[in-house]
């Protein structure tokens, strides 16, 4: 043990001082260090209102005074009370009575704020928690300790990013490039050749200097493939394979981009701290504290969709370079190229056609997507352009695997032409689309805002605890703890008397602090999380155990001051190794477990360190302040 | 409390109908994992279920023939909790995604019974269930390896061993008694056997720090009045310890909800089996492996300089 830790934790005492004492200052480093867990737990004490959020979502919105008593007064005609309001400009916080009534109040709030066009699209209403924390206490940087979904309520998704179509997607893209720069290049390839497998493009040609050619053609403008020169279908050939390192780019690419749009999505959803985080190579963790419908949120974040700009063909277009859809019961022919897709989309409102009141969206283009717009439609005046929206369906089926029947995850592609329309004039940047029904306008304007996602994902779990659950939980929770507590401290009191009561100070010390650390920590609190608190109150008062029985033990052979003494440093080699073994076991749990299984080794490893410091430490303090220096003929413990 | 002379059990004579007891039980777990298995819960098996409050008391038959006639087949339907509360397990259905499962139930179960309330909804998928199972294997043998490994580097490689049987001796009766009584064993279950490694070393380190102090001091004692004499010597704390852990895991189990009910009462089997083990398997093992003074006369220098 090093002499620093020596100090810290009282082991080595100074031979001139009376025996069991300390010094002045020592005692008010450890009232501090309690004091400060003191001011930095007390938050937990005010729990958080329930409160209805309405956010400005365009910069220029503001959440005016009218608009916060136009909500206030919806609500209260909606039968619900307004504890409060508060407003900064940008966000505003209704508080209302409990999550039935918040919940409900949403709905009311964004009615009323839809009902006029002009401020319906510019606020998004979200569910929140207002603090109820006094000023001073926030001054201070304290915060109470967030809840798990467990305890808030609320839906959590583990999402898997489809990782082969992201990879396949792109070698269908890279294919076409490939094709039209050897159509540039003027160099016959076999058509019916061309084969993709995995990430390997095989292709043949009608002899070897077409494929030398080919190959320097590929090689001077592609590095991504390792090329290698075979026979396909008997005909002089290259095989092209994707090279690792741009797989990986493909595959981060995908993930990085679901995230973003995940992000943007769960923000429309209007969910508080929502949590929406990658976990390994390919998954997607998605936390929404008070969302009760997991249906509705499945609906928006899961969906894989994007629109298509196209021109219709021209009677005599190439059948190869056109594809047909149905619109209205008549087949229509559009050309295979696109103007431009949503990914060029930087706005989208859903709004209503004012000659009509037919729910319409309104779409601004970034300038890339504008001047191709443009260009497109300037020279087509008179002819019809169609907007053709795209979706990937996540869908599951049972599938016999070594005898099991096991889910299988795929998905299946819907195109549907939603709009034909003749081009009147050129268009640039803005435009809209008319011809949806309410709920898709609404949808298609969020997921065009929240942009597209890279690749499909499945749900490979979710979890959704309903609001009464949770309650119910930290109810339960909370009696078992301070039934627990009131029980060891009863016990404590019982069999060690003075020095019991003692160690229950030190007991209810060591709660503060852990509560204390963990809400600096920004730990989130659950179920778990909270019977690792408990048991920590069981185990923590091991180390007073250890102490007084030593120090009873000791007195059999010693005096009663050197017996306390002894028994302190005796017990401590003890009481560290004991308790650096469970450190040892929380810390893997933590780093392997999942969920339930990390809230409980957080509050473990916390309480692990704050029990040594109380039990040692504080309970020694005490012990001196209380008997130290002093002729003592007989200790109660 | 009585002073600790008090104390003077002849812990190491009953020492070999101990072994013959633990070798039962061992036996007993091991069978019942081998042929009973353990009540998989969802985190591990996937699929889904669906936790429901009804407005007064439910009939688990009655909301399984109402499920039936909306086409969910093979769901299994049960009270959790009060009358009130049902939880219905619905394996993956043909020709409905696996994802949208849960909420499609209690869609059905809300048409046929205006009023029910969701309590819980959960979707594992297999690939998850499977995953969680392997990283759940993997994290009791690393806590097992490096409790092995801590012990043998404080002190030896004998108490290594003693302990790391001890422990395991304590995480397999845990899950024998998952398997006995077909408690579910869920991530919460998982905790819990990880929590008991956690707790039951602690018994069986203090013991064998004792143990460590008395072979230095008590020079002319045989090995196994040694460690007799040590965990004499502890029991005050031994009992006092157990006791307060039970008088929370009591609370946790009665007031703490379905939940963590579960997590209590494998804690409780897990410290009972723990402080038994700490005696009768890791000090007991001390004895068999000829555990003597000998053993601990290599200088271990950071323990030397900060005893007083």
């Amino acid at each position: 043990m090093s002499r620093l830790t020596d100090t810290l934790l009282g082991l080595s005492e100074a031979t001139a001082r009376a025996p069991n004492t300390y010094p002045a200052w020592r005692y008010l480093l450890i009232a501090l260090v309690i004091g400060v867990g003191i001011v930095y737990a007390a938050p937990n004490l005010f729990p958080p209102d329930y409160a209805i959020q309405i956010r400005a979502d365009t910069s220029d919105a503001q959440v005016t005074l009218a608009i916060l008593t136009r909500a206030t007064q919806a609500l209260e005609r909606g039968g619900i009370t307004v504890r409060g309001s508060e407003s900064d400009g940008r966000n505003a916080l209704l508080r209302v009575k409990d999550a039935a009534d918040q919940l409900r109040g949403r709905e009311i709030v964004q009615a009323a704020l839809h009902e006029d066009p002009a401020t319906g699209s510019q606020f998004v209403v979200a569910l929140n928690l207002a603090s109820t924390t006094p000023e001073w206490l926030q001054s201070l940087g304290a915060k109470p300790m967030s809840y798990g979904l467990d305890l808030s309520g609320g839906v959590h998704f583990l999402l898997e990013v489809d990782m082969a179509k992201a990879v396949a997607d792109r070698m269908q893209n890279e294919l076409d490039n490939l094709k039209s720069l050897l159509r540039e290049e003027g160099i016959r390839y076999v058509p019916a050749s061309i084969k993709v497998t995995g990430t390997r493009i095989e292709m043949a040609f009608f002899d070897a200097s077409g494929r030398d050619a080919a190959q320097t053609a590929i090689e001077s403008k592609y590095g991504d493939y390792r090329i290698e020169p075979r026979d396909v279908d008997g005909h002089p050939g290259l095989w092209l394979t994707l090279l690792e390192a741009k797989v990986v780019e493909i595959q981060t690419y995908a993930i990085t981009q679901n995230l973003q749009s995940l992000r943007n999505r769960v923000n429309e959803l209007g969910v508080s701290e929502p949590l929406v985080q990658r976990l390994g190579d390919s998954r997607i963790v998605v936390d929404l504290p008070g969302i009760q419908d997991s249906a509705d949120a499945k609906r928006i974040l899961n969906k894989f969709a994007n629109l298509e700009f196209r021109l219709v063909a021209k009677p005599n277009e190439r059948v190869s370079a056109t594809e047909t859809f149905v619109y209205e019961g008549r087949p229509i022919v559009l050309e295979r190229r696109n103007i431009v897709t949503g990914d060029r989309v930087t706005g989208a409102q859903q709004d209503y056609d004012p000659e009509n009141n037919m729910p319409q969206v309104s779409i601004t283009l970034d300038g890339d997507g504008g001047g191709r717009m443009h260009d497109s439609t300037k020279d087509n005046v008179g002819n019809q352009m169609a907007i053709l929206f795209k979706e990937l369906k996540p869908r599951s089926r049972l599938v016999e695997q070594d005898g099991k029947q096991v889910v299988e995850n795929y998905s299946i592609e819907e195109k549907r032409l939603i709009s034909v329309a003749t081009i009147r004039s050129a268009l640039g940047f803005r435009f809209r689309i008319t011809g949806v029904g309410l709920e898709e306008a609404r949808d298609l304007a969020l997921l065009l805002r929240a942009g597209a996602l890279a690749a499909p994902m499945y749900i490979v779990e979710e979890r959704t605890i309903g609001a009464s659950l949770g309650e119910e939980n930290i109810k339960e929770g909370t009696e078992a703890g301070v039934i627990g507590l009131l029980l060891v401290v009863a016990f404590m009191v019982v069999a060690y008397k003075v020095f019991g009561l003692l160690a229950n100070i030190a007991l209810i010390a060591n709660v503060v602090l852990l509560i204390a650390v963990m809400s600096v920590l920004g730990a989130t609190l659950t179920m778990p999380g909270i019977a690792g608190i408990v048991l920590t109150v069981g185990m923590a008062v091991d180390s007073n155990i250890l102490i007084f029985a030593r120090i009873k033990e000791e007195m059999q052979k010693r005096g009663i001051q050197a017996a306390i003494t002894t028994g302190f440093d005796r017990a401590f080699i003890t009481i560290f190794d004991a308790n650096l073994t469970t450190f040892f076991i929380a810390v893997i749990l933590f780093a392997m477990g999942s969920g339930p299984v990390k809230g409980f080794a957080v509050t473990l490893a916390i309480g692990i360190a704050t029990t040594v410091f109380t039990a040692v430490t504080v309970t020694r303090a005490l012990i001196n302040l209380t008997h130290g220096g002093r002729n003592l003929k007989k200790l109660y413990i | 409390m009585r002073s600790l002379r008090d104390y003077n059990i002849d812990f190491m004579g009953v020492r070999r109908t101990a072994i013959a007891i633990s070798i039962a039980l061992v036996l007993l777990s091991v069978g019942s994992l081998v042929f009973q298995g353990l009540n998989w819960g969802l985190d591990f098996t996937g699929g889904t279920l669906v936790e429901v409050t009804f407005p007064s008391a439910a009939s688990p038959q009655e909301v399984r023939a109402a499920l039936d006639g909306k086409g969910f087949v093979h769901g299994v339907v049960q009270n959790f909790g009060t009358e009130r509360d049902l939880l219905i397990r619905m394996p993956p259905q043909e020709g409905r995604e696996a994802a949208l499962l849960g909420n499609a139930v209690f869609e059905a179960l809300q048409s046929a019974f205006p009023g029910v309330e969701l309590r819980r909804s959960e979707f594992v998928g297999p690939a998850v269930g499977e995953e969680l199972r392997e990283t759940g294997g993997l994290a009791m043998i690393v806590s097992l390896l490096s409790v092995m490994i801590y012990v043998m580097f404080r002190f030896t490689t004998k108490f290594a061993i003693g302990g790391i049987v001890a422990l395991a001796h304590d995480a397999v009766l845990t899950l024998g008694a998952f398997s006995l009584f077909q408690w579910t064993f869920d991530l919460t279950g998982l905790a819990a056997v990880l929590a008991i490694i956690g707790f039951s070393i602690n018994d069986t380190i203090v013991i064998f720090d004792r143990i460590r102090e008395n072979f230095r001091s008590m020079r002319r004692a045989t090995p196994e009045e040694t460690i007799n004499v040590s965990i004499n010597q502890t029991l005050d704390r031994t009992i006092s310890t157990s006791f307060t852990v039970m008088l929370v895991l009591g609370a946790l189990a009665a007031l703490g909800g379905d939940v963590v009910h579960g997590f209590a009462l494998a804690l409780i089997v897990g410290v009972v089996a723990g402080v038994y083990s700490s005696v009768y398997i890791a000090a007991n093992l001390l004895v068999i492996l000829g555990m003597t003074r000998e053993d601990l006369l290599t200088p271990e220098k950071e323990k030397e300089s900060s005893a007083p």
